[in-house]
């Protein structure tokens, strides 16, 4: 499946595309569909969102799942620092990303 | 070290102003991103995996209590509690965002520092010596012309879109510990015959995709002309560096493609010109700012001896300090490397308690060191238990320095964009596996650095070990390299052969050391057991 | 035909339409020029005293070698106009302006009142350059 990201302009922090907005949680990120690219260009013109792309992922027992390590990092935080990552009560979370 | 007046502390504050300004059209739409970005990499402001980053510019790696003080309340006001030390002697904040930039600059002007140019296609930070003012080795301290060097180079309107970034260090010492020639400009400031200071001028050195050592290009300019050359030798780079391929548009580059010989004509062309116009700081000015660089107030007849019965506290002084030109006093380095932690990273409280050791114990210096540790440069011999003692119980007492512990690493994968791999990671799994310092100092000066790309901020081609972190089909896969070295012996490591996996590189890394250990002479570091047996017995050891 | 914009010159302007640097050499009657990134200024040189108006292309303003072809012609006695033209935002105009830059004409309008204060972002100055302000460091030392 194709998704949509970005980071939020004024925080930086990592965001997926909803269907309806931005979530920080990549479960909440749904099929992009034909119309990514106006999406993005919208969404965009908003100023809330930057460096807005597609990526791929696929759907898992657990969620959605970015297939490129780079957007599993993002979609989770630095793996040697869970503590500020979405997931700091979870000591195996980092096992999620490779 | 040097204070602003009312001209320098103007120019800071100006720019925060500008860029404020310029944070204010890119949030209301005024600029797209792609108009913005070259404006914000400026101010040091990248946007990262998870969150926009900040790199502080430290001035040739020299700060004080104050500053260093503000560093801290930074990570705690408007980061997550803690800072990165860079491997050009500058602090990272990780968890930035856009819209408190601009406070953060106010913040930092506030101290007399900035973030002004270290990011983009400009002169960044020039970098030194960390032990500049302090070795007993030293010729000349270098940091007056460092800041001589910051200020020529700070808002240049000339050189401000270069066809790529551009790094100079410069050294006062014929020991190199800033990795002098693996710059775009590295000068080390050296005597004549007839005992006048001039500056040697190495040009076009690198590491990234086509690493590089610079060649000299000027053997002795006049320091009262270093400007002028330093004009010379940007604009011809500017005019004629390649624009068309990303990956060859470092002056490395030029310099490789013209010839060394070629450049230096084009340098020396352009240099007679310049000297026509009158560019160049009068005598007073550097005269000027070397009166902040006097040494300071040092006590005569101190203690030279040490109480050395503490075995911890000797094993750190044998391994942490450094000869100091004044007697009685010794060089202190903060090894940010405890074992299984995250290289060259802080917390807001360490930070603030180094400050609070540099004031009461330094002169009130610090210096940052492109190794990513701490040096406090100026400590009475009779302090240093104390001290000691200190950084024990905040977990600053690693006596670990220049050992195989005193990993250099990027920040890779973990927080980098441009990364194809982990680093920190590697980084641990090695630190716990050498664990026991008494394994560590048997092996003994072993630099070991991790890249997690190609663009080599872990500067993994100067290290005696070198770890690289490559994308193999979308899994983490890193190559191991032996023999770099970033001294006035400067070479750049080879490539052992295929890549291994993350638990794969630990164990390479072990095997090449137990290929040391069973071939060395004669007090050999590993570096020089390589480069005596060659790579053969660490690649049949490795590869079986 | 660029747009005039922005002109910073008390004189009347130039008229004539620009030639390239390869054009200008084999054209006596020709007063205007426009340099692209990769010619070289110092072609201009031995013409100075002809030349009325030089246009300097910035295609992208992240390509920087204009600035020096702007500088080189000023610090060899070039008086006449110096025109930015091409993708030039509001945040180049100070350092443009200090090498020399005395008129541009911007791809995206920029207003005058817009590039009287850009010029004014820098209180003082740590280089000498071409415009004509004192460095810091005269300052400091008289």
């Amino acid at each position: 499946m194709k998704i949509i990201t970005g980071s939020d302009l004024r925080t930086g922090d990592v965001i997926w595309w909803t269907g309806e907005g931005w979530s920080r949680h990549v479960n909440d990120a749904v099929e992009a569909g034909e119309h990514a690219e106006a999406i993005i260009a919208r969404e965009n013109a908003k100023q809330i969102v930057t460096d807005t792309q597609v990526i791929e992922a696929t759907h898992t027992a657990e969620g959605v799942r970015p297939a490129h390590i780079k957007d599993r990092i993002r979609a989770l935080g630095p793996t040697v620092r869970l503590d500020l990552s979405l997931k700091p009560s979870d000591p195996a979370a980092g096992n999620w990303v490779i | 070290m040097y204070q602003y007046d009312s001209y320098d502390q103007s120019l800071v504050d100006a720019r925060v102003a500008e860029f404020r300004d310029q944070v204010e059209r890119r949030l209301a739409g005024d600029i797209t991103e792609d108009q913005f970005k070259p404006l914000r990499l400026k101010n040091g402001l990248y946007l990262q995996l998870h969150a926009y980053m900040l790199r502080v510019a430290v001035p040739y790696g020299t700060l004080n209590s104050r500053q260093m003080r503000m560093l801290g309340d930074i990570a705690d006001k408007y980061d997550r509690g803690y800072g990165h030390f860079t491997t050009r002697q500058n602090i990272q904040y990780n968890w930035i965002k856009l819209e408190d930039a601009p406070d953060i600059l106010a913040d930092l002007a506030s101290v007399e520092m900035h973030a002004i140019q270290t990011s983009g296609n400009c002169i960044r930070n020039t970098t030194s010596d960390q032990y500049a003012g302090a070795a007993a080795d030293e010729l000349v301290d270098p940091r007056p012309y460092a800041e001589l060097l910051r200020q020529w180079s700070t808002f240049h309107p000339e050189f401000d879109y270069l066809p790529r970034k551009f790094k100079i260090a410069i050294i006062g010492s014929d020991t190199d510990r800033a990795a002098m020639k693996l710059h775009d400009i590295g000068i080390q400031l050296v005597k004549n015959d007839a005992g006048e200071i001039g500056c040697k001028f190495f040009v076009g050195g690198g590491m990234g995709r086509t690493p590089m050592i610079a060649p000299v290009i000027g053997d002795f300019v006049n320091p009262l002309q270093m400007i002028s050359y330093l004009e010379a030798c940007l604009r011809v780079y500017n005019r004629y560096g390649r624009r068309d391929n990303k990956y060859k548009a470092r002056i490395k580059i030029l310099v490789h493609e013209i010839g060394a010989d070629e450049y230096r004509r084009q340098v020396e062309e352009e240099f007679a010109h310049i000297l026509t116009l009158g560019l160049e700081p009068p005598a007073a000015e550097l005269e000027r700012i070397k009166g902040f660089f006097e040494q300071p107030g040092f006590e005569t007849g101190l203690p030279d001896d040490l109480d050395l019965s503490d075995p911890d506290f000797a094993l750190w002084v044998d391994q942490n300090t450094h000869a100091h030109k004044q007697p009685g006093y010794a060089i202190a380095t903060i090894a940010l490397k405890p074992v299984g932690g995250i290289p060259g990273d802080a917390t807001a409280d360490q930070i603030r308690l180094m400050a609070d050791l540099a004031k009461d114990y330094s002169f009130d210096e610090l210096r940052v060191t492109h190794a990513q540790n701490i040096v406090l440069p100026h400590v009475r011999k009779a302090d240093l238990y104390t001290l000691w003692q200190k950084l024990d119980a905040a977990g600053l007492g690693s006596a670990n320095l220049d050992l195989i512990g005193d990993i250099i690493a990027c920040p890779g994968l973990d927080y980098c964009s441009l990364a194809n791999a982990r680093s920190i990671p590697v980084a641990q799994k090695i630190s716990e596996r050498f664990a026991d310092l008494g394994r560590q100092r048997d092996l003994g000066e072993l630099k070991l650095k991790i890249s997690g790309c190609i663009n080599a901020c872990g500067h993994h081609h100067a290290g005696h070990i070198g770890i690289l972190g490559v994308d193999r089909k979308g899994v983490e896969n890193y190559q191991l390299l032996l023999g770099g070295s970033e001294g006035a012996d400067t070479s750049l490591g080879q490539i052992t052969g295929p890549g291994f996996n993350e638990d794969g590189i630990v164990d390479a890394v072990e095997k090449a050391t137990e290929v040391y250990l069973a071939n060395r002479k004669d007090g050999e570091r590993l570096l020089d057991t390589y480069r005596r047996i060659g790579m053969a017995p660490f690649k049949e050891a490795i590869y079986g | 035909m660029v747009e005039q914009n922005l002109r910073f010159r008390t004189d009347e302007p130039v008229g004539d339409p620009a030639v390239t640097v390869d054009a200008f050499a084999d054209q006596s009657n020709a007063t205007a020029v426009r340099i692209e990134p990769g010619d070289d200024a110092r072609a201009l040189l031995p013409h100075l005293d002809r030349i009325a108006l030089v246009e300097v292309n910035f295609p992208a303003y992240t390509d920087g070698r204009g600035y020096s072809a702007a500088r080189i012609l000023r610090e060899h006695g070039y008086a006449g106009e110096l025109r930015a033209v091409g993708d030039v935002l509001v945040d180049q105009l100070s350092h443009m302006r200090r090498c020399g830059f005395d008129s541009f004409a911007p791809q995206q309008p920029i207003s005058t009142a817009a590039a009287e204060k850009a010029f004014a972002t820098w209180p003082d100055v740590y280089q000498k350059t071409v415009d004509g302000r004192p460095a810091v460091w005269a300052k400091r030392h008289g």
